[in-house]
Protein backbone atom coordinates (compact mmCIF):
# COMPACT_ATOMS: atom_id res chain seq x y z
CA UNK A 1 0.00 0.00 0.00
CA UNK A 2 1.07 3.41 -0.61
CA UNK A 3 -0.07 6.25 2.07
CA UNK A 4 0.40 9.33 0.60
CA UNK A 5 -0.89 11.96 2.94
CA UNK A 6 -0.02 11.24 6.55
CA UNK A 7 -1.01 12.69 9.97
CA UNK A 8 0.19 16.16 11.51
CA UNK A 9 2.44 16.61 13.98
CA UNK A 10 0.32 17.87 16.18
CA UNK A 11 -2.04 14.94 15.71
CA UNK A 12 0.37 12.10 16.22
CA UNK A 13 1.61 13.89 19.80
CA UNK A 14 -2.05 15.04 20.96
CA UNK A 15 -2.65 11.29 20.22
CA UNK A 16 0.59 10.20 22.63
CA UNK A 17 -0.23 12.37 25.11
CA UNK A 18 -3.34 11.21 25.50
CA UNK A 19 -5.18 14.56 24.95
CA UNK A 20 -7.05 13.88 21.56
CA UNK A 21 -11.28 13.77 21.68
CA UNK A 22 -12.26 10.18 21.22
CA UNK A 23 -13.43 10.73 18.08
CA UNK A 24 -10.27 12.26 16.59
CA UNK A 25 -8.29 9.22 18.66
CA UNK A 26 -10.08 6.60 16.11
CA UNK A 27 -9.14 8.12 13.15
CA UNK A 28 -5.75 8.27 14.48
CA UNK A 29 -5.89 4.68 15.65
CA UNK A 30 -7.08 3.71 12.02
CA UNK A 31 -4.78 5.53 9.96
CA UNK A 32 -2.00 3.97 12.28
CA UNK A 33 -2.75 0.33 11.70
CA UNK A 34 -2.56 0.52 8.07
CA UNK A 35 0.72 3.11 8.12
CA UNK A 36 4.54 2.14 9.21
CA UNK A 37 5.34 5.34 8.90
CA UNK A 38 3.04 6.91 11.12
CA UNK A 39 3.38 4.49 13.57
CA UNK A 40 7.38 5.02 14.10
CA UNK A 41 6.13 8.90 14.22
CA UNK A 42 3.58 8.34 17.10
CA UNK A 43 5.99 5.21 18.86
CA UNK A 44 8.73 8.50 18.54
CA UNK A 45 6.04 10.98 20.50
CA UNK A 46 5.46 7.87 23.19
CA UNK A 47 9.32 8.33 23.36
CA UNK A 48 9.36 11.95 24.78
CA UNK A 49 6.68 10.97 27.29
CA UNK A 50 8.84 8.22 28.61
CA UNK A 51 11.71 11.10 29.10
CA UNK A 52 9.10 13.14 30.50
CA UNK A 53 7.87 10.44 32.81
CA UNK A 54 11.63 9.25 33.99
CA UNK A 55 12.90 12.84 34.75
CA UNK A 56 9.78 14.58 36.22
CA UNK A 57 9.46 13.86 39.93
CA UNK A 58 8.64 11.39 42.10
CA UNK A 59 5.77 10.91 44.96
CA UNK A 60 4.93 9.22 47.95
CA UNK A 61 4.94 5.31 47.54
CA UNK A 62 4.66 3.06 50.70
CA UNK A 63 6.45 -0.96 50.92
CA UNK A 64 2.54 -1.23 51.80
CA UNK A 65 1.97 -0.62 47.84
CA UNK A 66 4.36 -2.75 46.83
CA UNK A 67 2.58 -5.46 48.66
CA UNK A 68 -0.83 -4.79 47.57
CA UNK A 69 0.54 -4.97 43.30
CA UNK A 70 2.14 -8.63 44.37
CA UNK A 71 -1.12 -9.70 45.84
CA UNK A 72 -3.00 -8.79 42.90
CA UNK A 73 -0.29 -10.48 40.30
CA UNK A 74 -0.72 -13.69 42.61
CA UNK A 75 -5.00 -13.55 41.87
CA UNK A 76 -5.37 -12.71 38.38
CA UNK A 77 -3.74 -14.75 34.81
CA UNK A 78 -1.06 -13.09 32.82
CA UNK A 79 -2.87 -11.19 29.44
CA UNK A 80 -2.66 -13.85 26.61
CA UNK A 81 0.02 -14.39 24.41
CA UNK A 82 -1.03 -14.12 20.97
CA UNK A 83 -2.01 -10.49 19.76
CA UNK A 84 -5.56 -10.68 18.24
CA UNK A 85 -4.95 -11.97 14.80
CA UNK A 86 -5.44 -9.73 12.14
CA UNK A 87 -8.44 -9.87 10.00
CA UNK A 88 -6.89 -10.61 6.22
CA UNK A 89 -9.37 -9.52 3.99
CA UNK A 90 -11.14 -6.48 6.19
CA UNK A 91 -11.89 -3.51 5.08
CA UNK A 92 -11.71 -2.00 8.30
CA UNK A 93 -8.51 -2.14 10.78
CA UNK A 94 -9.37 -3.65 14.60
CA UNK A 95 -10.02 -0.39 16.13
CA UNK A 96 -13.06 0.60 13.77
CA UNK A 97 -13.89 -2.86 13.67
CA UNK A 98 -14.01 -2.27 17.78
CA UNK A 99 -16.30 0.68 17.33
CA UNK A 100 -18.57 -0.73 14.59
CA UNK A 101 -19.83 -4.07 15.95
CA UNK A 102 -18.13 -5.56 12.49
CA UNK A 103 -16.50 -4.92 9.57
CA UNK A 104 -18.13 -2.87 6.54
CA UNK A 105 -21.03 -5.17 6.06
CA UNK A 106 -22.22 -4.51 9.54
CA UNK A 107 -22.36 -1.03 9.08
CA UNK A 108 -25.73 -0.01 9.55
CA UNK A 109 -26.44 3.21 6.91
CA UNK A 110 -28.38 5.80 6.86
CA UNK A 111 -29.46 7.80 3.64
CA UNK A 112 -28.86 11.48 3.58
CA UNK A 113 -29.74 11.86 -0.22
CA UNK A 114 -28.28 11.83 -3.20
CA UNK A 115 -27.26 8.48 -2.77
CA UNK A 116 -24.67 9.65 0.19
CA UNK A 117 -24.98 7.63 3.36
CA UNK A 118 -23.55 7.81 6.74
CA UNK A 119 -23.53 5.74 9.96
CA UNK A 120 -22.58 8.19 13.24
CA UNK A 121 -20.47 6.00 15.62
CA UNK A 122 -20.64 6.64 19.40
CA UNK A 123 -18.11 8.41 21.36
CA UNK A 124 -17.40 10.63 24.12
CA UNK A 125 -18.68 14.28 23.54
CA UNK A 126 -16.46 17.24 21.90
CA UNK A 127 -15.82 15.76 18.61
CA UNK A 128 -17.85 13.24 16.20
CA UNK A 129 -16.88 10.67 14.21
CA UNK A 130 -19.21 8.77 11.50
CA UNK A 131 -18.62 6.28 8.23
CA UNK A 132 -19.57 8.12 4.86
CA UNK A 133 -20.64 6.40 1.56
CA UNK A 134 -20.46 8.39 -1.41
CA UNK A 135 -20.96 7.24 -4.84
CA UNK A 136 -18.70 7.04 -7.56
CA UNK A 137 -18.51 10.22 -9.22
CA UNK A 138 -20.66 12.20 -6.54
CA UNK A 139 -19.64 15.21 -5.37
CA UNK A 140 -19.64 16.01 -1.26
CA UNK A 141 -21.48 19.20 -0.66
CA UNK A 142 -18.91 22.08 -0.76
CA UNK A 143 -18.08 22.76 2.99
CA UNK A 144 -16.47 25.21 4.65
CA UNK A 145 -15.24 23.84 8.58
CA UNK A 146 -15.44 26.02 12.12
CA UNK A 147 -12.94 23.47 13.45
CA UNK A 148 -10.90 20.89 12.51
CA UNK A 149 -12.14 18.05 10.14
CA UNK A 150 -9.78 14.74 9.44
CA UNK A 151 -11.35 12.44 6.23
CA UNK A 152 -9.67 8.92 6.31
CA UNK A 153 -10.63 6.80 2.90
CA UNK A 154 -10.99 3.26 3.83
CA UNK A 155 -12.17 1.92 0.46
CA UNK A 156 -12.71 3.90 -3.02
CA UNK A 157 -10.43 7.13 -3.53
CA UNK A 158 -11.66 10.92 -3.57
CA UNK A 159 -9.44 14.03 -5.35
CA UNK A 160 -10.38 17.52 -4.01
CA UNK A 161 -7.94 20.74 -4.61
CA UNK A 162 -5.49 19.08 -2.07
CA UNK A 163 -4.91 15.60 -4.51
CA UNK A 164 -5.87 12.02 -4.72
CA UNK A 165 -6.86 10.22 -1.66
CA UNK A 166 -6.95 6.51 -1.52
CA UNK A 167 -7.20 3.57 1.11
CA UNK A 168 -5.07 4.90 4.07
CA UNK A 169 -4.57 8.77 2.89
CA UNK A 170 -5.99 11.41 5.58
CA UNK A 171 -7.28 14.74 5.12
CA UNK A 172 -6.74 16.92 8.18
CA UNK A 173 -8.90 20.15 7.08
CA UNK A 174 -8.93 23.29 9.44
CA UNK A 175 -10.97 26.47 9.51
CA UNK A 176 -9.71 28.40 6.48
CA UNK A 177 -9.83 25.80 4.36
CA UNK A 178 -12.88 25.05 1.68
CA UNK A 179 -12.69 22.37 -0.26
CA UNK A 180 -15.28 19.72 -2.28
CA UNK A 181 -14.32 16.28 -2.51
CA UNK A 182 -15.49 14.29 -5.37
CA UNK A 183 -15.56 10.34 -5.19
CA UNK A 184 -13.33 8.78 -8.42
CA UNK A 185 -15.63 6.83 -10.50
CA UNK A 186 -16.54 3.40 -9.90
CA UNK A 187 -17.07 2.21 -6.84
CA UNK A 188 -17.96 3.94 -3.69
CA UNK A 189 -15.77 5.86 -1.70
CA UNK A 190 -15.94 4.53 2.39
CA UNK A 191 -14.57 6.89 4.52
CA UNK A 192 -14.00 7.70 8.20
CA UNK A 193 -14.74 11.38 8.94
CA UNK A 194 -14.34 13.34 12.48
CA UNK A 195 -15.37 16.74 13.44
CA UNK A 196 -15.28 18.60 16.45
CA UNK A 197 -17.50 21.37 15.40
CA UNK A 198 -20.74 21.20 13.02
CA UNK A 199 -19.59 21.48 9.22
CA UNK A 200 -20.80 24.14 7.35
CA UNK A 201 -22.03 23.96 4.11
CA UNK A 202 -21.83 26.58 1.72
CA UNK A 203 -25.11 25.39 -0.42
CA UNK A 204 -28.52 26.50 0.96
CA UNK A 205 -30.38 23.25 1.39
CA UNK A 206 -27.17 21.26 2.89
CA UNK A 207 -27.74 24.04 5.33
CA UNK A 208 -31.13 24.20 5.74
CA UNK A 209 -30.91 19.95 6.01
CA UNK A 210 -28.04 20.03 8.03
CA UNK A 211 -30.01 20.08 11.75
CA UNK A 212 -31.21 16.46 10.48
CA UNK A 213 -28.86 14.62 9.55
CA UNK A 214 -26.91 15.57 12.41
CA UNK A 215 -23.50 16.23 10.92
CA UNK B 1 41.65 -10.16 28.11
CA UNK B 2 37.90 -9.28 28.27
CA UNK B 3 35.91 -7.66 25.41
CA UNK B 4 33.68 -5.40 27.23
CA UNK B 5 30.14 -6.21 26.04
CA UNK B 6 27.63 -3.38 25.74
CA UNK B 7 25.45 -2.91 28.12
CA UNK B 8 21.73 -4.28 27.88
CA UNK B 9 19.36 -1.53 29.79
CA UNK B 10 18.94 -2.30 33.15
CA UNK B 11 15.43 -1.31 33.09
CA UNK B 12 14.46 -3.58 30.23
CA UNK B 13 17.21 -6.84 31.37
CA UNK B 14 14.21 -6.60 34.33
CA UNK B 15 11.26 -5.97 32.44
CA UNK B 16 12.66 -9.66 30.65
CA UNK B 17 13.16 -11.24 33.46
CA UNK B 18 9.83 -10.62 34.93
CA UNK B 19 8.18 -12.19 31.28
CA UNK B 20 10.80 -14.72 31.17
CA UNK B 21 11.32 -16.11 35.27
CA UNK B 22 8.16 -14.09 36.49
CA UNK B 23 11.53 -12.17 38.82
CA UNK B 24 9.48 -11.02 41.94
CA UNK B 25 13.03 -9.17 42.98
CA UNK B 26 13.42 -7.57 39.34
CA UNK B 27 9.87 -6.81 39.83
CA UNK B 28 10.22 -5.31 43.03
CA UNK B 29 13.28 -3.06 41.41
CA UNK B 30 10.81 -1.76 38.29
CA UNK B 31 8.52 -0.97 41.35
CA UNK B 32 10.74 1.37 43.40
CA UNK B 33 12.13 3.28 40.57
CA UNK B 34 8.99 3.18 38.42
CA UNK B 35 5.56 3.58 40.63
CA UNK B 36 6.51 6.85 42.22
CA UNK B 37 6.77 8.18 39.28
CA UNK B 38 3.50 7.17 37.82
CA UNK B 39 1.85 8.14 40.76
CA UNK B 40 3.27 11.67 39.78
CA UNK B 41 2.45 11.82 36.86
CA UNK B 42 -1.12 10.80 37.42
CA UNK B 43 -1.43 13.77 40.21
CA UNK B 44 0.11 16.27 38.27
CA UNK B 45 -2.18 14.95 35.72
CA UNK B 46 -5.65 15.71 37.46
CA UNK B 47 -5.84 12.77 40.09
CA UNK B 48 -6.64 13.17 43.57
CA UNK B 49 -3.55 11.10 45.92
CA UNK B 50 -6.51 8.35 46.59
CA UNK B 51 -6.48 8.01 43.14
CA UNK B 52 -3.38 8.35 41.90
CA UNK B 53 -2.40 5.76 44.69
CA UNK B 54 -4.94 3.40 42.92
CA UNK B 55 -4.17 3.45 39.10
CA UNK B 56 -0.71 3.39 39.75
CA UNK B 57 -1.33 0.34 41.70
CA UNK B 58 -3.18 -1.12 38.43
CA UNK B 59 -0.66 0.29 35.84
CA UNK B 60 2.28 -1.99 38.04
CA UNK B 61 -0.32 -4.82 37.92
CA UNK B 62 -0.64 -4.51 34.18
CA UNK B 63 3.79 -4.12 33.35
CA UNK B 64 3.58 -7.88 35.01
CA UNK B 65 0.86 -8.95 33.14
CA UNK B 66 1.69 -7.97 29.64
CA UNK B 67 5.83 -7.45 30.23
CA UNK B 68 5.89 -10.45 27.13
CA UNK B 69 4.60 -8.12 25.36
CA UNK B 70 7.33 -5.44 25.66
CA UNK B 71 9.66 -4.76 22.49
CA UNK B 72 12.85 -3.18 23.75
CA UNK B 73 13.98 -2.55 19.77
CA UNK B 74 11.11 -0.11 19.87
CA UNK B 75 11.00 1.27 23.11
CA UNK B 76 12.49 2.18 26.22
CA UNK B 77 11.08 1.16 29.46
CA UNK B 78 10.31 3.98 30.55
CA UNK B 79 8.68 4.80 27.31
CA UNK B 80 6.23 1.44 27.17
CA UNK B 81 5.17 2.20 31.14
CA UNK B 82 4.70 5.64 29.80
CA UNK B 83 2.00 4.23 27.62
CA UNK B 84 0.64 2.00 30.18
CA UNK B 85 -0.12 4.70 32.35
CA UNK B 86 -1.28 6.83 29.56
CA UNK B 87 -4.29 4.39 28.86
CA UNK B 88 -5.17 4.79 32.38
CA UNK B 89 -5.35 8.07 32.65
CA UNK B 90 -7.27 7.96 29.79
CA UNK B 91 -9.85 6.05 31.28
CA UNK B 92 -10.30 6.71 34.93
CA UNK B 93 -9.52 10.89 34.20
CA UNK B 94 -11.03 11.62 31.11
CA UNK B 95 -13.25 8.93 31.40
CA UNK B 96 -13.25 7.70 27.54
CA UNK B 97 -12.32 4.70 25.85
CA UNK B 98 -9.00 4.39 23.89
CA UNK B 99 -9.06 3.49 20.67
CA UNK B 100 -5.11 1.79 19.73
CA UNK B 101 -4.15 1.27 16.21
CA UNK B 102 -4.48 -2.78 15.17
CA UNK B 103 -1.39 -5.07 16.44
CA UNK B 104 0.98 -5.52 14.47
CA UNK B 105 0.62 -9.27 12.88
CA UNK B 106 3.81 -9.94 14.64
CA UNK B 107 5.07 -10.18 18.61
CA UNK B 108 8.09 -8.82 19.31
CA UNK B 109 11.04 -11.27 18.28
CA UNK B 110 11.74 -13.85 21.19
CA UNK B 111 15.65 -12.95 20.88
CA UNK B 112 15.88 -8.90 20.17
CA UNK B 113 18.86 -8.21 18.40
CA UNK B 114 21.24 -6.17 20.86
CA UNK B 115 22.58 -3.66 18.70
CA UNK B 116 19.01 -2.85 18.14
CA UNK B 117 17.92 -2.74 21.93
CA UNK B 118 21.49 -0.67 23.09
CA UNK B 119 20.50 2.00 19.62
CA UNK B 120 17.28 2.54 20.86
CA UNK B 121 18.45 2.68 24.11
CA UNK B 122 20.82 5.59 23.25
CA UNK B 123 18.73 7.39 21.11
CA UNK B 124 15.97 7.43 24.15
CA UNK B 125 19.19 8.91 26.42
CA UNK B 126 19.73 11.34 23.58
CA UNK B 127 16.20 12.59 23.68
CA UNK B 128 16.42 12.74 27.51
CA UNK B 129 18.79 15.01 27.83
CA UNK B 130 17.69 17.15 24.78
CA UNK B 131 14.46 17.31 26.49
CA UNK B 132 16.34 18.34 30.28
CA UNK B 133 18.17 21.30 27.83
CA UNK B 134 15.05 22.72 26.72
CA UNK B 135 14.57 26.33 27.34
CA UNK B 136 12.65 26.56 30.32
CA UNK B 137 9.64 28.22 29.00
CA UNK B 138 9.07 25.06 26.18
CA UNK B 139 9.81 22.34 28.34
CA UNK B 140 7.23 23.83 30.00
CA UNK B 141 4.77 24.03 26.87
CA UNK B 142 6.05 20.04 26.24
CA UNK B 143 5.21 18.82 29.73
CA UNK B 144 1.83 20.41 29.86
CA UNK B 145 1.09 18.63 26.60
CA UNK B 146 1.75 15.46 28.25
CA UNK B 147 1.00 15.66 31.69
CA UNK B 148 -2.55 18.66 31.43
CA UNK B 149 -5.04 19.13 28.96
CA UNK B 150 -3.55 21.55 26.60
CA UNK B 151 -5.71 20.97 23.48
CA UNK B 152 -3.58 20.29 20.29
CA UNK B 153 -4.06 23.41 18.55
CA UNK B 154 -2.08 24.98 21.28
CA UNK B 155 0.31 22.87 21.17
CA UNK B 156 3.95 24.02 19.06
CA UNK B 157 5.73 20.81 17.72
CA UNK B 158 8.25 23.43 16.87
CA UNK B 159 10.90 22.19 20.01
CA UNK B 160 13.41 21.12 18.12
CA UNK B 161 13.42 18.24 19.93
CA UNK B 162 15.70 15.28 17.98
CA UNK B 163 12.63 13.07 17.09
CA UNK B 164 13.73 12.47 13.55
CA UNK B 165 16.49 9.81 14.15
CA UNK B 166 14.74 7.82 17.03
CA UNK B 167 11.88 7.77 14.54
CA UNK B 168 14.14 6.44 11.97
CA UNK B 169 15.39 3.48 14.26
CA UNK B 170 11.84 2.63 15.36
CA UNK B 171 10.81 3.07 11.68
CA UNK B 172 13.76 0.73 10.62
CA UNK B 173 12.81 -1.92 13.46
CA UNK B 174 9.32 -2.26 12.24
CA UNK B 175 10.98 -2.82 8.22
CA UNK B 176 13.22 -5.70 10.00
CA UNK B 177 10.72 -7.17 11.74
CA UNK B 178 7.80 -7.03 8.50
CA UNK B 179 10.84 -8.07 6.28
CA UNK B 180 12.06 -11.02 9.07
CA UNK B 181 8.19 -12.44 8.98
CA UNK B 182 7.36 -12.82 5.61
Amino acid sequence: MSIKHHLTDALIMAYSAGSLPEAFSLVVATHISLCDECRARLESYDAVGGALLEETGVADVSDASLDAVLARIAGTPDEPRQPVARMKDAVFPAPLRDYVGGDLDDVKWKRVGGGVRQAVLKTASGARVRLLSIPGGTAMPDHGHRGTEMTMVLKGAFRDEEGRFGRGDVEVANEDMEHTPVAEEGEDCICLAATDAPLRFNALIPRIAQPFLGI
Amino acid sequence: MSVEKPQESPWAEKLRRVHEHQDKAAFAELFRHFAPRVKAFLIKSGASETLAEECMQEVMTTIWRKAHLFDPTRASAATWIFTIARNRKIDALRKQRRPEPEDLPWGPEAEPDQEDVIALQQESKRLGQALAQLPGNQRDLVERAYFGDLSHSEIAAETGLPLGTIKSRIRLALERLRHEMR
